[in-house]
C-alpha cells in the first residue's frame, strides 16, 4: 500500500505569538515553525500501517520555511520518500490553496491512503485533508483515531471519534484521506544524530509547484489576541503564598474535606 | 433569465445522533436567527437523516425545516450528507450556511466549500451581518488569537464552534413550515456506515464527579503525573487530562476532557499545565469553579478560568498538596 502524508509547518504555539504592525497578519520575522502535531499523528499511523501491511510512505510538505529539518526528520522516522514542493510559500499559504498544490503534486506520486493531520493550528478556511479530498474526488473521513485497512487493500475500516467518547466505525474505499486525530501509538522520536545521518545519505525530492489561483475566500482585517471581560482573576506572589490563597479558596467554596 | 434576488437566508446543518438534536444545532440556530433579522431573509434548518420528521417540531426557531430523507443517511457518513447538502444549498443558495464545528461538521463544512466553491472560514466563535457585508471571527492558533476576516462573495459557509451562542435562543417553539426535499442519487457512496461504539466504562466516570484536577501538556513526561494525581485524592477527586496527555498513552481515552473525549461540569475543575486549545475548553467551560495553573501567561485557559496562576506547576502543586493534607 502507498501511504502518502502531506505535513505542514505551523507557528510553534508554545511561543509568544507577534501581530504585525498592520494588525491584519502574524509578524512572521522572530516566528519558529514546527510540524503540525497531528501531522506527526499521521505520519505515525502511516508508518505503523506500513510496517503491518507493507508499501511505501511518502511525505510531501510545500516549501513554507523551515521545513527541510522536518522532511529529514520524516525520513529518520522512516519515510521512504520526502517530497519538498517549492514555490512562494513563505508568507503562509491558505488551506484552498495548499490542497490545490497539493493535489497537483499527487498526481505523480502513487497513492492508496492519505493520511493528513485532521487539523492545524492556522486553517482558517478550513482542513487541508478535506479539501484535498475533494479537489482529488475522493472520500475523506476526519477525526480518525483507527485505520485497519481490508484484505486486498480495496477498503479500510475507520473509527471516527465523536463527542461524549463515542466513536463510528466506517468503512471507507480506497483511495481515500483520513484526518488522522491520534496514531494508535505515540509518535515515535527521531533522535537528533539520526536526523544528522540521514541528512547526509539522503536527499529531499523537490518539485515545482504550478501557479495557483484558488486564495482563502475572505480578507483577514484584524487580528488580535481575545479580549475577555471575564479574564481570570489572577493570583499573585510566592508559590507558598499563591499556594496558601488557593487553599483559602478551596476552604471557602468548601472543598476540603473535614 | 438570471435570477437577480439577492440571497438572504439563513440555513443551518442541523446535527443530530441517536435521535438527539445536538446542543451545538440550537446554538447555530439562535445565531442564524439573529443574522436573518439583519438580512430579512427565512432561517432554514436543513435536517438530513432518516426517520427524522418528528425533529422538526423542536427547531421551531427556523422558519423553514428542509427535510431530506434517505437510507443512505440512516447515519451520518462525511460522503452521502455532504452530497445531500450540496444539492440543497445549490438549489437555494443561502447568505450564511451555518455548520459545527464538531467531527461531523467538519467534513461537512470544508467539504462543501470544495464542492461548491463557496469560501469557508472555520473555528468561527462570532459573525456579523453589516451593509451587505460578512464578517467572521474564528479563533486561531490554538485560541491564542482571534481572525476577523470579511468573507468574499455571495454565499460563504462559517463552520461554528461549540458553545460560542448561546443555546437558548434557538430553543424557540413553534410550527414551523416543513419542506421534503428528495436528496440526489446516493448510490455511489464510498463510505459505508458500520456501528456506532459506545465509550467503554473506565475505573472512573469523570462526568460524574465533583471535583476534577485536569492534567495538560506542562506535566512534559508522564513520570510526573502522580504529582497531580496526589493533588486530586487531597481533593477528593478524580485526575483527568487533555488530549495531549491520552494521545501519548500516558493516561486513558476515558479520563480526556474535551472535544473528543468526555464534556464534563464538575463543581470545581483545576486545569494544570492546560493551555485551553478550543477543544478542551468545549468540554470544561460548564464546570462551577475553573482554576488554572500555566506558565504562560497568555494561555487562553485564563479567558474561561475564575482564578488563574502564571507558575510553574512543578512549585506549586506539591505545595498545595501538602498544605491540603495537613489543612
Amino acid at each position: 500500500m502507498n501511504i502518502v502524508v502531506p505535513v505542514k509547518m505551523v507557528p510553534d504555539l508554545v511561543e509568544e505569538l507577534e501581530v504585525d504592525a498592520a494588525g491584519h497578519a502574524l509578524d512572521r520575522s522572530f516566528l519558529k515553525l514546527r510540524i503540525n502535531e497531528f501531522d506527526e499523528h499521521a505520519l505515525e499511523e502511516a508508518l505503523l500501517l506500513k510496517a503491518t501491511h507493507g508499501g511505501t510512505v511518502t511525505v510531501l510538505a510545500l516549501d513554507t520555511g523551515e521545513v527541510d529539518e522536518t522532511l529529514f526528520t520524516c525520513l529518520a522516522k522512516g519515510a521512504d520518500r520526502a517530497v519538498k514542493i517549492t514555490g512562494d510559500f513563505q508568507e503562509g499559504v491558505s488551506s484552498h490553496a495548499a490542497a490545490v498544490v497539493l493535489a497537483r503534486a499527487l498526481g505523480a506520486v502513487p497513492h492508496d491512503l492519505i493520511l493528513t493531520g485532521v487539523q492545524a493550528a492556522d486553517d482558517r478556511d478550513g482542513q487541508v485533508g478535506i479539501l484535498l479530498a475533494t479537489a482529488l474526488d475522493l472520500p475523506h473521513v476526519s477525526v480518525v483515531s483507527g485505520v485497519e485497512p481490508a484484505p486486498g487493500g480495496k477498503a479500510a475500516t475507520v473509527r471516527q471519534e465523536y463527542s461524549g467518547g463515542i466513536m463510528a466505525e466506517l468503512e471507507v474505499d480506497l483511495p481515500a484521506v483520513l484526518g488522522i486525530q491520534a496514531a494508535r501509538a505515540a509518535p515515535r522520536y527521531a533522535p537528533v544524530s539520526k536526523v544528522r545521518q540521514v541528512m547526509k545519505t539522503q536527499k529531499l525530492e523537490e518539485i515545482p509547484a504550478p501557479p495557483v489561483e484558488a486564495g482563502a475566500g475572505s480578507t483577514v482585517s484584524r487580528l488580535a489576541k481575545p479580549e475577555t471581560a471575564d479574564r481570570a482573576e489572577i493570583l499573585e506572589g510566592s508559590p507558598e503564598e499563591v499556594a496558601d490563597r488557593l487553599l483559602a479558596l478551596f476552604a471557602e467554596r468548601g472543598f476540603l474535606k473535614r | 433569465m438570471q435570477d437577480l434576488t439577492p440571497l438572504n437566508d439563513m440555513a443551518v446543518v442541523i446535527e443530530h445522533l441517536e435521535g438527539k438534536l445536538a446542543d451545538i444545532s440550537f446554538e447555530m440556530l439562535g445565531k442564524g436567527r439573529e443574522l436573518a433579522k439583519v438580512s430579512g431573509g427565512r432561517l432554514l434548518a436543513l435536517l438530513l437523516g432518516r426517520g427524522v420528521k418528528g425533529l422538526a417540531a423542536e427547531l421551531g426557531a427556523a422558519d423553514t425545516v428542509v427535510v431530506t430523507e434517505h437510507e443512505a443517511l440512516a447515519h451520518y457518513t462525511p460522503e452521502a450528507h455532504k452530497q445531500a447538502l450540496a444539492a440543497i444549498l445549490k438549489a437555494r443558495p443561502p447568505r450564511v450556511t451555518l455548520v459545527a464545528n464538531t467531527a461531523m461538521g467538519m467534513d461537512l463544512a470544508a467539504g462543501l466549500s470544495g464542492s461548491l466553491g463557496w469560501p469557508l472560514c472555520a473555528y468561527v466563535k462570532d459573525a456579523r451581518l453589516a451593509d451587505g457585508r460578512l464578517t467572521a471571527v474564528s479563533q486561531i492558533y490554538g485560541g491564542k488569537l482571534l481572525a476577523h476576516a470579511d468573507m468574499e462573495g455571495p454565499s460563504a459557509i462559517l463552520s461554528v464552534l461549540a458553545g460560542s451562542f448561546p443555546a437558548d435562543a434557538g430553543k424557540a417553539t413553534g410550527t414551523p413550515q416543513v419542506e421534503e426535499v428528495a436528496p440526489p442519487p446516493l448510490d455511489k457512496v464510498r463510505i459505508r456506515f458500520k456501528r456506532l461504539i459506545q465509550p467503554e466504562a473506565g475505573d472512573v466516570d469523570i462526568t460524574r464527579q465533583a471535583v476534577l484536577v485536569s492534567v495538560g501538556r506542562g506535566i512534559q513526561s508522564k513520570d510526573n503525573i502522580p504529582l497531580v494525581e496526589e493533588l486530586a485524592e487531597a481533593l477528593g477527586g478524580a485526575l483527568s487530562a487533555s488530549r495531549p496527555i491520552v494521545d501519548q498513552g500516558w493516561l486513558p481515552k476515558t479520563r480526556q476532557v474535551g472535544k473528543s473525549g468526555m464534556s464534563v461540569k464538575p463543581k470545581l475543575y483545576v486545569a494544570v499545565g492546560i493551555s485551553g486549545a478550543p477543544e478542551h475548553i468545549e468540554g470544561m467551560r460548564g464546570a462551577e469553579l475553573i482554576v488554572a495553573i500555566n506558565t504562560d501567561p497568555n494561555a487562553p485557559i485564563f479567558n474561561v478560568a475564575h482564578y488563574g496562576v502564571v507558575s510553574d506547576l512543578f512549585d506549586v502543586i506539591p505545595l498545595l498538596t501538602e498544605k491540603i493534607k495537613s489543612s
